[in-house]
C-alpha cells in the first residue's frame, strides 16, 4: 500500500479552482458562451432552413471548386443524398452545424498557435505536452468542469470538440512552416524582406500544403467528436447513436453511425482535395 | 578607382560567448586551440580588404575556409562579431534594422548556389520578388523583371514555376532576380557550383558579358580556382577564417603567400592564365639605335656579350628589330651601314597580353627569343624556349610538392 500521508489532493485543489473560477468569472464565461450560441444557432437555422437541394447543390459547388473532378461531385452528392433517406438529414444539418463552428474555431486559434510555435522553440517545447495533453486526456474529464462553466448544451459540446481536434491544425502549421527550406527564408531576407512579408509571402504558402493537411485532420477528429457531445446535450446524429445505445435499438445506432461516416467522407474528400489544390500552386503545376 | 566596400578588420566567432573568443584572438591564441578550449568556431578571422567599385572580386578557398561566412557578413545575413564593413563609406555593421532592409532591397543583390527560387512563385513573380518587397506595383515590377529575365535569355518563360526549369535556367532565374532590382553590389554565392562544368562555364561568360554592359561590383565565392582566374579581377585566398592573400590572378599565381594558396595550382593550366608580359625577360642584350650606332659596334657588343642575338630599340624604347652575329657579318660585307639591313626577316614580336597558349606556336618556331611589345610598341623583354617551357611546367612543380 502507497502511504497514504503522501497522498496529494490534487482533485480537491481542482474542485476548489473550479468552483472558484464559477463564482468569479461565471458571467463572463456566460458572456463568451452566448456569442459563440449565436453564430451556431445563425448557422443551424440556415442549414436547417435551406431546402435539401440547395444544400446538395452547394456541396457539389464547392466539391467541384477543390477538386474539378465530376465523379468526386456526383460521389458526395449521392452519399449527402443516402444521409437523407435515413431520415437523418436534419440531424445532420445539425452536426454539420457544429462541426463548421468547431472546426472554425480550431482553425482561427491552431493557425496562429502553430506559426507562434515555429517562432519559437520554447513556446513549443511548452506546447508539445500540453498538445499531448489535449489529445490523450478522456473528453469526459474536461467535459466536467465545462459543464460547470457553460451549462448543458452546444457550447460545452463546441470546446470539449476544439480541445480534442485543434492540435493537428497547430501541429501541422508548425511543422509545415519549420519544414520551409532555410535556403529560400535567407534568400528572402537577402532581398529585404521584413519579419511579416516573410511570414505572409513565403512561410504561410509554402507551409500551406501540411497546414490544409492538418485542417483536414482536424475537421475528422471533430466528426468523431459528435456522439461524445451529444451526450452533453449537443443535438444531431450523436444524440441518434446515444439513442440506440440506450434502447438497444441497433438499426438507429446503425442507421446514424452509416451517416456520421458518410458525412465524415464528405467532409475528408473536400479537404483533400484543397489540400491537393494548395500542393499543386505552392510546386508549381497549376498557375 | 572608388573604394566600394572596405573590410576592417572583421571576425565572426560562432559560440555562446563570443566575447571570451574575441578575448582569446587578441592574446593571440590561435582558433584550433579556441575550438578546443571554448567549443567556439571562429568563422572569419580578423579579415581586411577593398573592393573597388565596378570589379569582380573572388573570394576563394576550400570548403569550411569561411567563405560564405565572409560574403553574409557583408550584407549582414550574419551579424559580424566584431570590425566594419564600409559600404560607400557607410558601416553596414552599425545600421538599424530598417537602414539595412533598405539597403539590401536597392544596393546589395545576392544570388545563392542552391538558387534558393520560391517554389510558389511563377519565374516572373521570383524575378520580380526583390522588388514586391520594396513596395513597387506590380505592372512597374513585371516590366523590370522581364527586362532582367530578358538579359539572362529566359523571358520566354516567365510564366512557368521554377520546379519546370533546369538548373543552369534556375539558375539564370537567380541572376534575374539579383538583376531586377538594379542592385550596385551583387554577391554571388557559389553561385555556378551547383551547375554542371559546360553550363557553368556558359554562366560565367554571361556574367562577363553583362559585367561589360553595366560595370557591377560583384563579390563571387567559389571554391574553383580557374572560375576565380576567368572571372576575377582580383582574387582573395581564405584558409581557416584568414584572408591570405589578395591580388590579381596573375600576383597570386606568381607569387602565391603560402603552401596553402600554391596548392590551388595543382592541375591549373597556367597557359590560359598567364599572358606574354608576365614572363618576358629582360636579359637579353638591347641595342639603342642611334647616331654613332653602326653595325660594326652592333657586332661588337654581341660578341662582347657572347650572345648571337640582339634587340634593337628606339631611344624611347620602342622596338625596332631583332640582329644576329649572322646576319650582321652579311650586312657588313654587302657593305649596308643601316642596322635595319641585318635585321632578320621572319620574327614578329608579340603583344603583351597575348595568353602563353598561344604564343607556344610561335616561340617554337622562332629561331631566337620572341620579343614582347606593349600597346605603344614599347620593348618590355623577350621569351626564349627556356622560360616557356619553365613556366608550363610548373604545373608539374605543384603536383611533385
Amino acid at each position: 500500500m502507497f502511504p497514504e500521508q503522501l497522498n496529494v489532493p490534487l482533485g480537491k485543489w481542482v474542485n476548489q479552482f473550479v468552483d472558484w473560477l464559477v463564482i468569479n468569472y461565471g458571467a463572463a464565461f456566460e458572456a463568451f458562451a452566448d456569442s459563440l450560441l449565436t453564430v451556431l444557432v445563425a448557422l443551424e437555422q440556415v442549414l436547417r432552413g435551406a431546402p435539401w437541394w440547395l444544400v446538395l447543390i452547394a456541396i457539389a459547388a464547392i466539391t467541384w471548386h477543390a477538386s474539378r473532378n465530376w465523379k468526386l461531385v456526383l460521389g458526395l452528392v449521392v452519399a449527402m443524398f443516402v444521409i437523407g433517406t435515413l431520415g437523418l438529414w436534419d440531424k445532420a444539418m445539425q452536426t454539420l452545424a457544429l462541426m463548421i463552428v468547431a472546426t472554425s474555431l480550431s482553425v482561427i486559434i491552431g493557425v496562429p498557435v502553430g506559426i507562434a510555435m515555429a517562432m519559437s522553440n520554447r513556446l513549443r517545447a511548452i506546447m508539445l505536452p500540453i498538445l499531448d495533453t489535449m489529445q490523450t486526456m478522456p473528453s469526459f474529464v474536461y467535459l466536467i468542469p465545462a459543464l460547470m462553466l457553460f451549462g448543458l448544451g452546444k457550447v460545452p459540446a463546441i470546446l470539449a470538440t476544439v480541445i480534442y481536434a485543434a492540435p493537428p491544425v497547430i501541429r501541422l502549421t508548425d511543422l509545415g512552416i519549420r519544414l520551409v527550406d532555410p535556403e529560400v527564408l535567407e534568400a528572402s531576407r537577402s532581398f529585404g524582406a521584413s519579419r511579416k512579408q516573410i511570414l505572409f509571402g513565403v512561410q504561410l504558402p509554402l507551409a500551406l500544403p501540411n497546414i490544409m493537411a492538418g485542417i483536414n485532420q482536424t475537421t475528422m477528429m471533430s466528426i468523431s467528436m459528435v456522439v461524445i457531445a451529444s451526450m452533453i446535450g449537443a443535438r444531431g446524429l450523436g444524440e441518434q447513436v446515444l439513442m440506440g445505445i440506450q434502447r438497444l435499438d441497433v438499426g438507429a445506432g446503425m442507421e446514424a453511425g452509416i451517416a456520421i461516416v458518410l458525412l465524415a467522407v464528405v467532409f475528408d474528400r473536400i479537404g483533400q482535395a484543397y489540400g491537393k489544390r494548395s500542393q499543386r500552386t505552392s510546386s508549381g503545376e497549376d498557375a | 578607382m572608388t573604394e566600394k566596400i572596405v573590410v576592417k578588420d572583421l571576425y565572426k566567432v560562432f559560440g555562446e560567448r563570443p566575447d571570451q573568443a574575441m578575448q582569446m584572438i587578441n592574446d593571440g591564441i590561435d582558433k584550433d586551440e579556441i575550438f578546443d578550449r571554448t567549443g567556439q568556431t571562429v568563422g572569419v578571422c580578423g579579415a581586411n580588404f577593398t573592393v573597388h567599385e565596378g570589379e569582380i572580386f573572388v573570394v576563394m578557398g576550400l570548403s569550411g575556409s569561411g567563405k560564405s561566412t565572409l560574403v553574409r557578413l557583408l550584407n549582414r545575413l550574419i551579424e559580424p562579431t566584431s570590425g566594419q564593413v564600409l559600404y560607400d563609406g557607410v558601416d553596414i555593421a552599425a545600421m538599424s534594422d530598417e537602414e539595412l532592409r533598405a539597403l539590401r532591397r536597392r544596393d546589395m543583390a545576392m544570388v545563392f548556389q542552391s538558387f534558393a527560387l520560391m517554389p510558389h512563385l511563377s519565374v516572373i513573380d521570383n524575378a520580380s520578388f526583390g522588388l514586391e518587397l520594396a513596395g513597387i506595383d506590380e505592372a512597374e515590377r513585371h516590366k523590370r523583371a522581364l527586362t532582367a529575365l530578358d538579359q539572362v535569355g529566359l523571358k520566354a518563360h516567365a510564366n512557368s514555376y521554377p520546379d519546370e526549369l533546369s538548373g543552369g535556367m534556375q539558375q539564370r532565374v537567380g541572376l534575374a532576380r539579383a538583376l531586377a532590382n538594379d542592385p550596385a553590389v551583387m554577391l554571388m554565392d557559389e553561385a555556378f557550383s551547383a551547375l554542371d562544368p559546360l553550363i557553368r562555364t556558359e554562366m560565367q561568360d554571361e556574367l562577363l558579358t553583362l559585367q561589360r554592359e553595366h560595370k557591377r561590383t560583384i563579390i563571387f565565392i567559389s571554391h574553383d580556382l580557374d572560375e576565380a582566374m576567368r572571372i576575377g579581377d582580383r582574387i582573395a585566398i581564405m584558409e581557416g577564417g584568414i584572408v591570405v592573400q589578395v591580388g590579381s590572378p596573375e600576383e597570386i599565381l606568381n607569387s602565391p603567400a603560402n603552401d596553402y594558396v600554391k596548392s590551388f595550382f595543382r592541375g591549373v593550366d597556367v597557359s590560359t592564365i598567364l599572358s606574354a608580359k608576365d614572363i618576358a625577360s629582360k636579359r637579353q642584350v638591347t641595342v639603342i639605335e642611334r647616331e654613332g650606332v653602326g653595325l660594326k659596334t652592333a657586332l661588337n657588343r654581341l660578341r662582347n656579350e657572347d650572345r648571337e642575338y640582339g634587340y634593337i630599340v628606339g631611344d624611347k624604347l620602342d622596338f625596332h628589330g631583332i640582329i644576329s652575329v649572322d646576319t650582321l657579318d652579311e650586312a657588313i660585307k654587302s657593305g649596308a651601314d643601316k642596322l635595319s639591313a641585318a635585321f632578320l626577316p621572319n620574327v614578329e614580336p608579340v603583344s603583351h597580353d597575348t595568353q602563353l597558349s598561344e604564343l607556344i606556336g610561335t616561340v617554337a618556331h622562332a629561331p631566337c627569343g620572341v620579343p614582347v611589345v606593349g600597346e605603344d610598341g614599347k620593348y618590355m623583354g623577350v621569351i626564349k624556349k627556356a622560360n616557356l617551357l619553365a613556366t608550363l611546367d610548373r604545373e608539374g612543380d605543384g603536383t611533385n610538392g
